[in-house]
This record gives structure tokens, sequence and C-alpha cells, in this order.
């Protein structure tokens, strides 16, 4: 007998599959069987294991393609284990991990160890980048045609730009052969030149060093150059700046194979969010001004930005001490992105749920190149979310998460992950 | 009274900024005044503290006790301060004074004209409630008193000035510039000063110059703040 499981009575959402209507989904063995109406009155499915989704949204399961989850290297901040069990929580059943861990993860070795420790620890599916440049050095590339073969989902140095643009021209011819995505971290770091926050009048009332969207502006605009030149697709982290938006859009119009995200915390707030000196509030890039959120938004609602991801960042409460200049970049996400995208974006009429859904599952998918997941067809992984969109709840630590630094604590929420499974497995019930 | 520096102390075997003022106020300490690099220091520690705390300037942020020490000076010599035209001139971006002084003088009903060149003196200041003005003649046209800030030699070598000397022939304190402010318009300066760079010592030292009644007021604002504080503790 195979492992039976029905999601009875939900508003199935899957874009993929141009589905927006209430369907019963059947999971056999990890994987959607079928999806249909009716399924739990038939006489075949009798004693079949229901999770009742009426009133709820059914979702496939979201694709977050930029977390770090700190193994090897920082094991007290995250590991595979509880970033999995974070995004699980918050509805991601697939997760890119990035490669700036300790050491970086920039050889085959440290991918086929990565991966085989995602097997035994992880919740959900858990894919590795792997590293542009030896140590994330900006100086030499690793072996993609190796890396690739090891499993790396995709190549990144992200944490730190690769500021030699003739490597990047290189890495992207390479890459492009092999068929893998190149994500940029795009910041200009003689114009960031060590700043902790966005420069504006809110960095110069508080007396911090800041970073002008330009920093980040020159390094898409650069990028796109690169990909116009050689062909290749590049996709664009944690996109923060109007301007940076609105060079995508021209790009993309143009045919230039560019994609971009967004990060939860990028698209709800602004400097002027974050009170005081809290280091909750301090990530890279940073938290910018009224203009950019509003550019982020039109370009989440356009489809300039393509997807929305974390930028999961987990740092101990011991580093974030240090003071704003001192402490290190970065916010958790996982546990709160799908309830912070309603809230900001579905709940104010920004996206529709279908555009949602894009945004957190089909797109990344699809840049990622992943077959079965970001939909609920029949034959796709049975990565699915139960989500009630309209519950009120308010995200306060103890997280899942090893760490705690969110600028979302406390903050009022609508909406959020009810059910996750993961393979067919549930992995969240709330 | 203890005189307490990061150098030697705990601060320097990893101790945190707090663990060292929780040290601090177990042997006795009621009063701390700091001055700290990083901006913003005081509005974690304060709250978490018993004794009372006085910024003696964070970072680039604040310094209130400067701010109360030029209003001081200014108040004696004008009586109030409504419609009064001041220009802070130099390093604004880097400058913890031209920011309490910004602040206190706004509300005080005075204007302000933060002036210098873009790379110290940002136009996002506007925002902040100050004019900003990168032609020092302009600027200066008419106020009734210019502080002139210090320019940090180090600047040089971050790119934010070219040259000292550069920075002297577009922006120093010439008197033939301070002539274009109100005859009875006065000069003050935070100090230490250098000399022939953001200020010619003819100006410095001249008739218009009440940067040592300054430091004199310096000595009165902090004993009165010291004096608020013990008052406020009694009173809690």
């Amino acid at each position: 007998m195979p492992e039976q499981l029905i999601v009875a009575g939900g508003l199935l959402i899957d874009p993929a599959s141009r589905i927006e209507a209430i369907r019963d989904v059947l999971i056999e063995d990890g994987r959607v069987a079928a999806v249909g109406t009716g399924l739990t009155r038939k006489p075949a499915f009798k004693g079949v294991a229901t999770i009742d989704a009426r009133s709820k949204w059914v979702l496939p399961g979201l694709v977050d393609m930029h977390v770090h989850l700190r193994e090897p290297g920082r094991e007290g901040d995250e590991t595979i284990a509880t970033g999995s069990k974070a995004a699980a929580r918050g509805g991601v059943t697939t997760v890119l991990a990035m490669a700036n861990t300790e050491p970086v993860s920039d050889t085959p070795s440290q991918i086929s160890f990565l991966r085989s420790k995602a097997r035994t620890d992880a919740a959900i599916t858990v894919l590795f980048a792997g590293a542009v440049t030896l140590g994330q050095k900006g100086e030499k590339l690793t072996e993609f045609a190796k890396l690739r073969a090891a499993g790396a989902a995709a190549l990144s140095d992200d944490g730190r730009p690769v500021m030699n643009a003739g490597l990047l021209r290189r890495a992207l011819e390479a890459a492009k052969d092999l068929g893998l995505l190149v994500i940029d971290h795009c910041e200009d770091l003689h114009l960031s030149n060590g700043a902790c926050v966005h420069e504006g009048p809110e960095a110069l009332r508080k007396g911090l060093k800041g970073s002008p969207w330009a920093a980040e502006t020159v390094q898409v605009m650069r990028d796109i150059a690169l990909c116009e030149l050689t062909g290749a697709r590049l996709h664009i982290a944690h996109v923060s700046a109007a301007s940076s938006v609105a060079a995508i859009r021209t790009a993309k119009k143009h045919g230039i194979r560019i994609s971009a995200e967004a990060a939860p915390h990028h698209f709800a707030l602004i400097d002027k969010n974050i009170e005081g000196y809290d280091t909750d509030g301090k990530m890279n890039p940073p938290l910018r001004e009224n203009r950019d959120r509003q550019a982020l938004l039109a370009g989440l609602a356009d489809g300039t930005i393509d997807a929305i991801a974390t930028d999961h960042a987990p740092h101990g409460c011991a580093a974030k001490s240090l003071g704003m200049d001192l402490a290190p970049f970065g916010v958790i996400g996982l546990e709160t992105s799908l309830a912070v995208a309603l809230t900001e974006l579905f709940h104010k009429k920004i996206l529709t749920r279908r555009q949602l859904v894009e945004r957190m599952s089909s797109c990344p998918a699809a840049l990622l190149g992943l077959k079965g997941k970001g939909t609920l067809a029949p034959g796709a992984d049975a990565d699915l979310v139960v989500v009630d969109p309209n519950i009120s709840w308010t995200p306060e630590p103890p997280y899942l998460s090893k760490s705690r630094n969110t600028p979302f604590t406390g903050k009022k929420l609508k909406g959020r992950a009810i059910t996750t499974l993961s393979a067919g497995r549930v992995v969240h019930a709330l | 009274m203890l005189s307490f520096s990061p150098v030697g102390s705990s601060l320097s075997k990893g101790e945190t900024l707090l663990d060292t003022f929780l040290n601090l106020q177990a042997v006795g300490v009621t009063h701390f005044v700091v001055r700290h690099e990083r901006s913003g220091v005081l509005e974690d520690l304060a709250p978490l503290l018993k004794a009372s705390v006085i910024n003696a300037g964070d970072g680039w942020h604040e310094h209130p006790t400067q701010a109360l020490l030029d209003l001081l000076t200014l108040r004696e010599r004008w009586g109030g301060f409504k419609g009064r035209k001041i220009v802070i001139l130099g390093d604004i971006r880097h400058s913890r004074v031209a920011r309490s002084n910004l602040f206190a003088l706004k509300k005080l009903g005075a204007k302000v004209t933060f002036c210098g060149p873009t790379p110290l003196c940002p136009d996002d200041f506007s925002a902040l409630g100050a004019t900003v003005e990168h032609d020092v003649e302009k600027a200066l046209k008419g106020a009734d008193a210019v502080n002139v800030l210090r320019l940090q030699l180090e600047r040089m070598d971050q790119g934010f000035v070219p040259s000292l000397a550069d920075y002297a022939l577009a922006y120093q304190l010439t008197p033939a510039r301070a002539d274009l402010m109100k005859p009875e318009a006065l000069v003050m300066h935070p100090g230490p000063i250098n000399r022939g760079v953001e200020i010619a010592s003819e100006v410095a030292d001249g008739p218009r110059s009440v940067i040592l009644e300054q430091v004199a007021n310096g000595v009165l604002a902090r004993m009165a703040v010291l004096a608020l504080c013990e008052e406020g503790g009694r009173g809690a």
C-alpha cells in the first residue's frame, strides 16, 4: 500500500498549473498523485488520512533562494537542522544556503559533505550554493564543473561582491556553459566603505556611517552590462534601492536575462523604522528610504523583482550587542517571511494571492531550475503549505532558529503557515 | 572621582562596556561622564544603570554639554536666540558638536546654516532642519555668529578633502570672510584649533572671537549639569 494523505477542501493556488480553486490534493509516497474535487468521498480513498484545509489556502511549499545556515563554522548561531526547522515553521520547504560558511563552500568535497548532512539533518530540502571565487576572495574562480557534479545548485559569493568585473565576466561565461545560475551580491566596496546603515538623513541624525544607494546600483548596472555581454543568466540578490529596480526593469525590457529578489525587511521597513541603535535593524544592504521601499513594491507587482528571499542571516546576541558600527550585518527571516509578505503585500493589495505564490514559490523554483518544486501538479514533490491568511499573530522569541535577530519581533502580522509538508511528511503543524 | 580609559582596563581583555559600567557602579560610582567613539552608545547603556550618565560626546552623534556652553556664551552676548542666524562651518558630517548645536538652536528659534564642502557637509542635512550652503561667502553673509569646526587631519587620507591647504583656500575663516557677517557678529570654535587650517589666527584672536569665553563657560555649563544630576539623583 502506498502511503497516502489527502489535503482536503482548501483553496489551491498553483500558478504553474493555472489553478486557483477549491481542490483536494492526494499525496502518495511523497509526491502529488492527484488534484481534484470530492476525493475524500471516493470509496477508493476511504480511511486515508486527511488534513482539513477548508477556509485555508493550499500552496506549493515556499522556495527561499537566499539563506545562511552557518554550517559549518558557526553552529552556535544556526545549523542545517535548526535553520530547516525554522523554514518549515514559515512554510518554506526549499532553501538555497549560501557559501559564506567557515570554511567557505568552495570545493566539491564540502558541497558533498553539506548535502550528506542535509540528508540526515534537514526537515526540508536544503540546497547549497558553491562560491564563485576561492575563499570568496574575488581573486580566482572555483571549479564550476566539479561543484556542479558535487551537487551545487547555484554559484554565489554572497556576503561579498565579485568586485573584479573581468573575473565575473569569465564566471558568467563558464556558468552559462554549465547551466548554473550566478547570484551576485551587488555592492561597490569603495562606495559602501565600511558603512553600517543607509546613507541619508537618518544616518546623519544618528551620527552613523552610511552607504549610499549607488553602492548597490553601480554594481547592478555593471552586472546588467556583463549579462548582456555574455548572454548568461544572472540573479541579483537582495535588491534594496529604487534605482536598482529601475535598472533591472529596463534591462528586462531589452531582453537581458537578469533576475532579482527582494527581502521582506526591505519591502516592509525603512531606516526610520529602526528605533535608536537597534542592531536587529542592521543588515547589508541596509534598510533604505520610503522611495526605495515603494520601488520594491512596484517591482514586486510588475515582476521586475522575480522572487522574495529572506537573506536569513542568524547572529548570536553577543555579536549583535557590539553596537551599530561593529555588530555583524544580518537578520533572520525564515519564520516570518510568509507572514510579512501576506501582511505587507497581500492584505495591502500590492500583490494578488497568485502573484504572492509566484514570488515565493514558483518563480524561485524556476530560476533555480528545480523540477517538481514550486508547483503541486501531479508528479510534483509533495512540498505543500496550508496557510491561514487571516490569523493575527506577533512574532516573539524563542524562535526555532538558534538566533533571534529580527526587527519583526513584537510586530503584529496577519497570516501564517498552519501546516507544512515536505515530501508528504508533516514538518510543521501549528 | 575616577578617571577611566579602556587602555589597561578589563575592556582591553574583552569585557563588554555594560559589564565595565556595572562593575564601576558596584564600587560606588554615582555619575558617569562618558566620551566614546561609538554613536548612540549611551542609548543602550543608560537605561540599564542606576547611576546618572552624562554624554560627553558619542561618536559623530551628540555632544550636549558643548552645545550648552555654546548656548550660554551666545545668550550672555545676545540675551535670546529668536531670529538669529548661526553658521556652523567645516566638517559637519563627523561633528557631534554640529548636531547638538543644531538641535538646541532650532529649539530656541534660531536659524542654523551648515557650511562646508559636500563630502563633509552633505545636502541631506537639510532634512534635519539646517540650511545647507557650500559657498562660504554666501553662508556667512549677514550671519550673527559662526561656529568653526576643527578639521581632523585624517580626513585627507579618507578622501574627504584633497589637502589641508586646498580646504583652507576654499573654507578657512579669513578676516575678509568674517567681515561678511554682521558688524557685531561672533566667532566661536569648540577647540582645539588648527590655526591656519579652518580658521586664520587673526580671526581666532580678533575682537569677534569668544573662543576663550566658551572655554570658561564650559566649566559652568558642566557644573550645572552635574548639579542637576545630583539633585535628580537625590529626588529619585
